[in-house]
């Protein structure tokens, strides 16, 4: 690993550019045990942007997040957050950031008013029971705010814990999959409120399983084993995959799945409804292999731009070759 | 048959799966194993319901070659053990109001001129009888084993005849006991007193002791952590609203040892109301304490249940601490209920004083300041 030099190289630029960068940090590792769960990654996020963290589970988004809000000590690498630092300054990175957490973590046993009350307390908001209404009010929670919030539904618990987390008006927000279990409507009145948040000079930075929040991310990183894969805009990001993609169109799609799959020169099918998602980096060889296909008439052949999923599902299976 | 095979496959499903909970679960584990094994090594080297080896003053006025074989006698009954020689009789009495020793005999200036005359004069013998199983024994044993002892030794009087009467000469002096404090050996007045520490360690205990774990267990500690608040403003928030519960279960405690079992209050109440805040505190520390250490619920249950164990057996609430063996006490030392129940019977029956507890006061702040810096190092401020 050239962590360590890269650390080193790092700490200047850092600082030298915390103006612009709400989140700036080079060569993080984490390792659990023997299990080395994040490589040597770097991320910078400019101040007032939406960046999206996206990976397949178990990729090391939520580890990652901890490190960068000092929930969990990186075992190497350096950076800032907010332009403090994140292994010395940890308390004051705190004040000003908002950590949703994948699970739930509010208090079951105390009613929504009295949730939001306690956080307004712990980070010092000034009148924390009025404060504590009118996010009641935001959020839409009227008249539930006695209501216990362990007893509330699943999606009720995410937007009741992203309130918690925009109350004390942090300057960073740390959304750990907040739209898990959300209904549609209410996961387009959450992004609304993010680019709301953002427009106000609020960065956010939140993973996601969802490519349609992908796309409305100024910026998207793309994780995979613990090893950052890319980073950048959504177009940048497709672009760079340089992936050519084909949609055909048959009777019987599992079975053409199957025959695409084993067709050399293909490096990526993906089934669609009636229809099969054909790609490869090497534009020659797959039109080879199409080629093969040209006889049968039931087959109807298009070409077609590459989704952000085709990306991340061709980046995940070359990473795979990589570490397995 | 069918139904049999498949209920007995689910139960040995079912067996499978507690075993391997069971064995993952490393300090339960060492609670099975330590639990029997604790209470075994100390209800069999520890107690001992007819101690022997009390800590007792010589308050000697008169140092003679009679007295001194006096003084061998006592000791050979093995039930006494003359660890203080008080010089006037307010150290006598402090000694005896602070538990330090639990008798006191005090010997009369020409007191071997006296026996030669055959005034028969006597020893005084201040026992500390709050509790009865300690000094009853050894009181009865102090008559009739130094007596004829002394006889044996200084009159020769072993060679006399049955029967020639001389046996049955008045005794050359006698023992005067005096049992202080509980003089009619009422069992209540001892256990009474001791049962208030020992409920608020009980309770106190379990109140912080599940605190931490359960905001891990619940998840709740992952966005508390991600808070801007101190691991030491965590714990003090935590142990607050229990000293005013722990006030309150004592008051209640101590209202019905008045009322219902006539428990006299010789000492300064205020004093006791301090030393009990002190002593409430102190567990309340150690639970959290527990509670930084377990990796949750259960665990700090069970690291209280073991810690619960040898305070019950060795404070000296159950059996009497000076029957120990010397390590057992230096164990006994640094638990909380041993100084405090020196402290509440001190208060109640014997009307001690802050003068006459301050090493039990001192020992309690000790051990709550060792528990909360080691609660306070201990509490994990990351995830790690
Ligand atoms: N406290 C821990 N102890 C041991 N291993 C851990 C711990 N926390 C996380 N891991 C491991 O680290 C890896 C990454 O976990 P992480 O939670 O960061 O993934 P993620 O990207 O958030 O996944 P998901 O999308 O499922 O939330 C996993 O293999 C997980 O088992
Ligand atoms: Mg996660």
């Amino acid at each position: 690993m050239n962590a360590p030099a890269g650390a080193a190289g790092g700490v200047p630029s850092a600082r030298h550019r915390a103006p612009d960068y709400a989140i700036d940090v080079r060569g993080l590792s984490k390792s659990f045990g023997t299990n080395q769960v994040v490589r040597n990654l770097s991320m910078q996020v400019k101040r007032g942007q939406i960046y999206g963290f996206l990976g397949p589970n178990g990729s090391g988004k939520t580890t990652t997040i901890r490190m960068l809000c000092g929930l969990l000590t990186p075992d190497q690498g350096t950076g800032t957050c907010l332009g403090l630092d994140i292994l010395t300054q940890g308390r004051a990175i705190r004040r000003h950031v908002g950590y949703m957490t994948q699970k739930f973590s509010l208090y079951a046993d105390l009613s929504v008013r009295e949730n939001l009350e306690f956080v307004a307390r712990i980070y010092g908001v000034p009148h924390a029971d009025e404060a504590a209404r009118e996010a009641i009010v935001a959020l839409g929670l009227e008249g539930r705010e006695r209501q216990l919030a362990g007893d509330l539904s699943g999606g009720w618990k995410q937007r009741l814990a992203l309130g918690a987390c925009i109350l004390p008006q942090p300057k960073l927000l740390l959304l750990d999959e907040p739209t898990a279990g959300v209904d549609p409507k209410a996961r387009r009145e959450f992004w609304a409120q993010i680019h709301d948040l953002a427009a106000g000079g609020v960065t956010v930075l939140v993973s996601t399983h969802y490519m349609d929040e992908a796309e409305r991310c100024h910026e998207i990183a793309y994780i995979a084993y613990g090893e950052l894969l890319a980073q950048g805009t959504v177009e940048s990001v497709v672009t760079a995959s340089a992936l050519h993609m084909w949609r055909v169109t048959g009777p019987d799609p599992a079975a053409l799945t199957r025959e695409l799959m084993e067709t050399p020169g293909i490096e990526l099918v993906a089934p669609f409804g009636t229809s099969v998602h054909v790609g490869g980096r090497d534009r020659a060889a797959l039109d080879i292999a199409i080629a093969r296909f040209a006889g049968r008439e039931e087959l109807v052949w298009r070409p077609d731009r590459a989704s952000l999923e085709d990306v991340f599902i061709d980046l995940i299976n070359r990473s795979r070759d990589n570490f397995r | 048959m069918k139904g049999v095979a498949g209920f007995l496959r689910r139960i040995g499903a079912m067996i499978r799966k507690e075993f391997i909970q069971l064995m993952r679960d490393r300090v339960s584990f060492a609670a099975m194993v330590s639990i029997p094994l604790l209470q075994l090594i100390l209800f069999g080297y520890a107690i001992n319901t007819t101690p022997r080896h009390l800590p007792t003053a010589v308050l000697a006025y008169d140092n003679s070659a009679l007295t001194r074989s006096i003084l061998a006698a006592i000791e050979n009954t093995k039930y006494f053990s003359i660890t203080r020689h008080p010089v006037n009789e307010a150290e006598a009495e402090h000694l005896l109001r602070s538990g330090q020793v639990l008798f006191v005999v005090e010997i009369p200036a020409g007191f071997e001129r006296a026996v030669r005359r055959g005034e028969s004069p006597a020893l005084l013998v201040s026992a500390d009888a709050t509790d009865p199983v300690a000094s009853t024994s050894a009181l009865a044993a102090l008559g009739r084993l130094v007596e004829t002892s002394v006889r044996r030794e200084r009159f020769n009087l072993d060679d006399a005849p049955e029967g020639s009467g001389l046996e049955k000469a008045p005794p050359p002096f006698e023992f005067r006991t005096h049992p202080r404090y509980n003089p009619a050996a009422v069992t209540q007045l001892n256990i009474v007193p001791g049962l208030l520490g020992t409920i608020l360690t009980m309770t106190m205990l379990i109140f912080t002791a599940l605190s931490v774990t359960r905001e891990i267990e619940r998840g709740t500690m992952e966005t508390l952590l991600a808070m801007p608040i101190r691991p030491v403003e965590i714990m003090v928030g935590k142990i607050a609203p229990y000293v005013m519960v722990g006030a309150m279960q004592a008051a209640m405690i101590l209202g019905a040892a008045v009322l219902l079992f006539n428990v006299p209050v010789v000492g300064n109440l205020a004093l006791l109301t301090v030393l009990t805040g002190l002593f409430i505190l102190t567990n309340l520390s150690i639970g959290y304490t527990f509670s930084t250490l377990a990796q949750n619920q259960l665990q700090a249950v069970q690291m209280t249940f073991m810690y619960f164990l040898p305070n019950i057996l060795l404070s000296g609430f159950m059996f009497p601490f000076a029957g120990m063996p010397v390590w057992a006490q230096w164990v006994a030392e640094t638990l909380p209920l041993t100084h405090y129940l020196r402290m509440v019977r001190g208060i109640l029956l014997k009307g001690a004083t802050s003068a006459d507890l301050v090493q039990d006061i001192l020992g309690l702040a000790i051990i709550m300041l060792v528990a909360m810096v080691i609660a306070v190092k201990r509490f994990r401020q990351t995830l790690d």
